[in-house]
């Protein structure tokens, strides 16, 4: 028995580093095309004509055989051993996040746990952890680059991610309260039977967002990577595979960041009037799937949105906006949230 | 200039408002304008991208670009060898061999005996056409031009004459009629595509 449930894990497991990594190098097409399209230009739509693939759907192909083939040049004074570590700590601790993420219904009832660790009741604290631990491979690829824009790209990001996980950790404490769990499938759970967190969070929504883009680098957050300032930041050095590598983690990061946020706000596999936890089988797991898939690439697509229509932040701005407007906002939401839990669990029950 | 000058203007840095200082509202303006701008793309194709080995880009008409000699009416080179175009340009990238002119040429006393550009050295800045006295160079507005060597980026008087050619329809000779068709064609300017 529990050899059968061994390797259902490692299929699961199998099936979703296949997908993301997929999906990465597809998102990796879908930015450079919204690039385009938010500059008036028309984008990559040659790759694959030949053959008749229409849209350059061959385009990541195309990018992964140039990442993979390209020159892998290693400078005489780097830091070795971490100079090669950095690019595999970005991509294994954005890859390990995925462990407890629930990608469809997962239950007693349900025919598979759509989740490589079903009901780990701390799974959301896990996330938060792993998601931490990225700015490692982000801090050692600049300190052992030896290059003084690598570093100073490091030393941003530390500065940054240390900031913005205060805002990121207490924006969901309230949604977390609410329902009373850690676990994600619990939290799904109440908000399908009660309201989208989106709704009863709205405050703890958009500080939880505007963290997130901080927490993966991105614009209008994206000052260790700036590449008019720092010529690229932390991956200066790098090319090739281990310059892919990063982009990998950066994108998968985003994937991540996506599913947290359609999980705690926007309901999960939970659509009104379509979906509910109550349902088994097959049709309403795969229904739930597509939800909850949808919702993530709408997040991922509205995070490219945001990309191109924000310039990228000062320094001091984005401090003062984490220490003097996030936090601030965050703990007052969270005691609101506080106040207003304890006296529905006291008065209306 | 004085600090209490009363010519000078102070400016003020604009005073945020309470909506401008909570970011979103200029957030979703933004928004608004990047989403204008993408589904025109997606929409009402409204991208400025030209596919250009399918679509040519037509340029202004005062685009500079590869030189040509141009021809009288009797399919004659107009250039009389004067040197001009060759001392005005800054690249040095003009090459003339003069030479005097044939018995039957009553109209000048020298011509061109040979008339190398070298189109790699040229900046395309249009100073030969602007001291030539006789309206012999001009810059067209042919800008694909390519090579596999830099031999063959160095345009001798035939191929520059053949340019005219090419583009003596599309371009009219700025200050002079063109010569009749087919006056003394010589090979045509091999396009780079096909």
């Amino acid at each position: 028995m529990t050899l059968w449930v061994l390797i259902g894990i490692l299929i699961k497991i199998l099936v979703i580093v296949g997908v993301t990594q997929g999906t990465v190098a597809y998102l990796i097409l879908v930015e450079r095309k919204i690039a385009a399209y938010a500059q008036d230009r028309i984008g990559p739509n040659r790759c694959g004509r030949e053959v008749g693939v229409p849209f350059a759907l061959l385009q990541p192909l195309a990018d992964g055989a140039k990442m993979l083939l390209k020159e892998d040049v290693i400078p005489k004074y780097v830091s070795k051993p971490l100079y090669l570590l950095a690019p595999w700590i970005a991509i294994v601790t954005a890859m390990i996040g995925f462990a407890v993420v629930p990608f469809g219904p997962v239950g007693p009832n349900q025919i598979i746990d759509f989740q490589i660790a079903p009901n780990v009741n701390m799974g959301l604290l896990y996330v938060l952890a792993v998601g931490s631990l990225a700015v490692y491979g982000v801090i050692l690829a600049g300190w052992a680059s030896n290059n003084k824009y690598a570093f100073i790209g490091g030393l941003r990001s530390s500065a940054q991610l240390i900031s913005y996980e205060i805002p990121l950790g207490m924006s969901i404490l309230g949604m977390l309260l609410i329902a009373g769990s850690l676990d994600m499938n619990q939290i799904i759970d109440w908000q399908a039977k009660h309201a989208w967190g989106v709704l009863v969070q709205p405050l703890g929504f958009i500080l939880f967002f505007t963290s997130a883009f901080a927490e993966t680098n991105r614009l209008p957050f994206d000052l260790p990577e700036s590449e008019q300032e720092l010529v690229g930041g932390f991956h200066t050095e790098y090319s090739a595979m281990k310059f892919g590598m990063f982009f990998l983690g950066e994108y998968l990061h985003i994937i991540t960041v996506s599913f947290i946020t359609v999980i705690l706000f926007f309901g999960g596999w939970h659509l009104p009037f379509v979906t509910s936890p109550e349902q088994t089988g097959l049709v309403s797991a795969i229904l739930k799937v597509a939800i909850i898939t949808t919702k993530v690439g709408l997040s991922i697509i509205f995070i490219m949105w945001i990309r191109w229509t924000l310039p990228r932040f000062r320094y001091d701005q984005l401090m003062d906006l984490a220490w003097k407007s996030m936090i601030p906002l965050a703990l007052v939401n969270l005691v609101a949230t506080a106040a207003v839990v304890q006296l529905v669990r006291t008065y209306w029950n | 200039m004085r600090v209490d000058d009363p010519k000078l203007k102070k400016i003020e840095p604009p005073t945020l408002s309470l909506g401008d200082r909570f970011y979103l509202p200029q957030v979703a303006a933004g928004l608004a304008v990047t989403a204008r701008h993408i589904l025109g793309v997606m929409f009402r194709d409204t991208a400025v991208t030209v596919q250009y080995p399918e679509v040519q880009h037509v340029p202004s008409p005062v685009y500079r670009g590869v030189h040509r000699l141009n021809k009288d009416e009797e399919g004659r080179v107009k250039c009389v060898a004067c040197m001009l175009c060759a001392t005005a340009c800054p690249a040095h990238c003009i090459d003339i061999v003069g030479a005097t002119a044939p018995e039957g040429w009553p109209d000048r006393e020298k011509y061109p005996e040979s008339f190398v550009i070298d189109e790699l050295r040229c900046i395309y800045c249009g100073m030969c056409e602007e001291a030539c006295p006789v309206e012999a160079i001009e810059l067209t507005g042919l800008y694909d031009i390519t090579g596999l060597s830099r031999e063959e980026m160095i345009f001798d008087k035939t191929k520059l004459l053949s340019v005219f050619d090419v583009t003596r329809d599309a371009e009219p000779m700025k200050f002079t009629t063109p010569p009749p068709a087919g006056t003394g064609a010589t090979q045509a300017l091999e396009s780079p595509v096909s």
